[in-house]
């Protein structure tokens, strides 16, 4: 294998963010705070993910493997959460869209013999896919509140005229579960042309043939669309009844 | 003669805003009604609560015999049908207008009975396939109270809906409307500011700074 990253080269491609740092004082634009902030941090969390995947990995014991996968969906949920101001109990539906999306998906890839339930790839998998169930349902949380908002008067016709709340709402979700998955989809139109993901890009560089590498990536493209589309279609059809109160009025 | 529908004391605030005080009104079956004064004086508000879009604060509500906190809402509002000043239409044609009420009662489109509609306000049964962003304001008026009526309600609240139209157009709503409440017994309540709409009701009621008067 040709990985070559030490601590010195680590050390001399930290010159890089001097480059940022100088373009934030050059140009005055207030980042540079914040760069180191993201810096330190991004260090000191990658250092303690390691020791600690490293632990995790050698010790291989279910409980544990478990342990930090439910860590990871806790934490993208409160993520997912944030991104949904005003929806009430955001953070349970944001967790168990979070959880059934990632759990049918690890489910039929473990089921399927894609990958192996060893914590080596079962928890980098569900930070994947934990992840990018969280974009998908911040992005139909924002779309709900937004479509809620703007096209207000037309749900209130629609009440007017009798229908129940999931007619009142149908096309406002339909759009809201569309605006989460819609990423995942046009990423997937371009992959291999535009960007050479993570996935393949990290298994080309530890050394495996190209050709192996992209069925990992044609794996990790079947597994974000059912994620996306899991996780937004729970969370829109659980979220767009805050919209309303207890006498089915919008409020 | 019976009230199909009493209010008492009916209250309306939102935070320390009194919007409508102590509200009594009694409103007989098939009566034909307009409701006047001046804007901002809390008409709206009482025919939306009439219509369950909101709730009163305090006050009892009785419509049918029994207090509106006991119908579900939903049901409700398919008997007591509210029609907007400002109506906005849905999806891309009339006919995904008027398929709405037929849909959510998951039932399929009567075309004969819409297309009778249609003529009934002076529309074709051309309109039906006719893009909205293509209809007048007095056409778009037309179809949004037609999608009200498909499913005759016992009660229709109009908010204004004639003020958009010109007279030829008025004339013909009012004169539907009117055809509603007489041989289909309808009972309607039409906030209007239109003297000779004003003069062909049974009851004439006034809300004026929140508080009601009603001459018979």
């Amino acid at each position: 294998m040709n990985l070559a990253v030490n601590n010195t080269s680590l050390f001399l491609a930290a010159m890089l963010v001097l480059v940022a740092l100088g373009i934030s004082l050059w140009q005055k634009l207030g980042l540079d705070r914040d760069i180191v902030i993201g810096v330190v941090r991004a260090v000191v969390q990658l250092f303690i993910v390691g020791y600690l995947l490293k632990y995790i990995f050698r010790v291989n014991n279910l409980w544990l493997t478990l342990a930090m996968m439910g860590f990871i969906i806790f934490n993208a949920a409160w993520n997912a959460k944030k991104r949904g101001p005003g929806i009430d109990h955001a953070l349970a539906i944001s967790l168990l869209a979070i959880f059934v999306s990632t759990g049918v998906t690890l489910g039929v890839l473990v089921l399927s013999g894609a990958i192996k339930f060893v914590p080596s790839q079962m928890i980098p998998i569900s930070g994947m896919i934990a992840s990018n169930s969280m974009v998908a349902i911040g992005l139909a949380y924002r779309s709900l509140n937004s479509q809620f908002h703007d096209q207000r008067q037309g749900v209130l016709e629609r009440l007017a005229l009798g229908a129940g709340l999931l007619d009142a709402s149908i096309a406002i979700v339909r759009e809201a579960i569309r605006t989460g998955m819609s990423p995942t989809i046009d990423s997937a139109k371009t992959v291999g042309l535009v960007s050479l993901p993570g996935m393949m890009s990290g298994l080309i560089f530890a050394g495996v043939d190209p050709v192996r590498a992209i069925k990992y990536q044609i794996m990790v493209t079947f597994m974000l669309l059912s994620a996306t589309s899991l996780g937004s279609i729970i969370a829109c059809y659980l979220a767009y009844r805050n919209f309303y109160n207890e006498q089915k009025q919008l409020k | 003669m019976n009230s199909l529908i009493s209010l008492e004391k009916v209250n309306y605030q939102i935070a320390d805003q009194h919007i409508l005080h102590d509200v009594d009104w009694q409103i007989p079956a098939g009566a034909h009604i307009t409701l006047t004064g001046p804007s901002g004086g809390g008409k709206s508000t009482l025919l939306r609560i009439i219509a369950a879009m909101i709730s009163k604060t305090s006050g009892t509500l009785i419509f049918d015999g029994q207090p509106i906190e006991s119908y579900d809402p939903i049901m409700y509002r398919r008997q007591v049908s509210y029609c907007f000043q400002q109506p906005t239409l849905f999806g891309e044609t009339v006919a995904d207008n008027l398929a709405f009420p037929y849909q959510i009662r998951k039932q399929v489109m009567d075309t004969q009975r819409v297309v009778t509609a249609l003529n009934n306000v002076g529309l074709s049964e051309r309109t039906l396939h006719q893009p909205i962003i293509e209809l007048s304001g007095g056409e778009r008026q037309r179809v949004a109270l037609i999608r009200n009526i498909l499913f005759l309600p016992k009660v229709l609240l109009l908010d204004e809906v004639t003020a958009g139209l010109d007279e030829n157009n008025k004339q013909i709503v009012h004169a539907w409307l009117r055809q509603l409440n007489e041989q289909d017994h309808v009972t309607t309540i039409m906030i209007t500011h239109d003297a000779t709409e004003i003069a062909a009701a049974d009851q004439l009621a006034k809300v004026v700074a929140g508080r009601l008067e009603v001459h018979a």
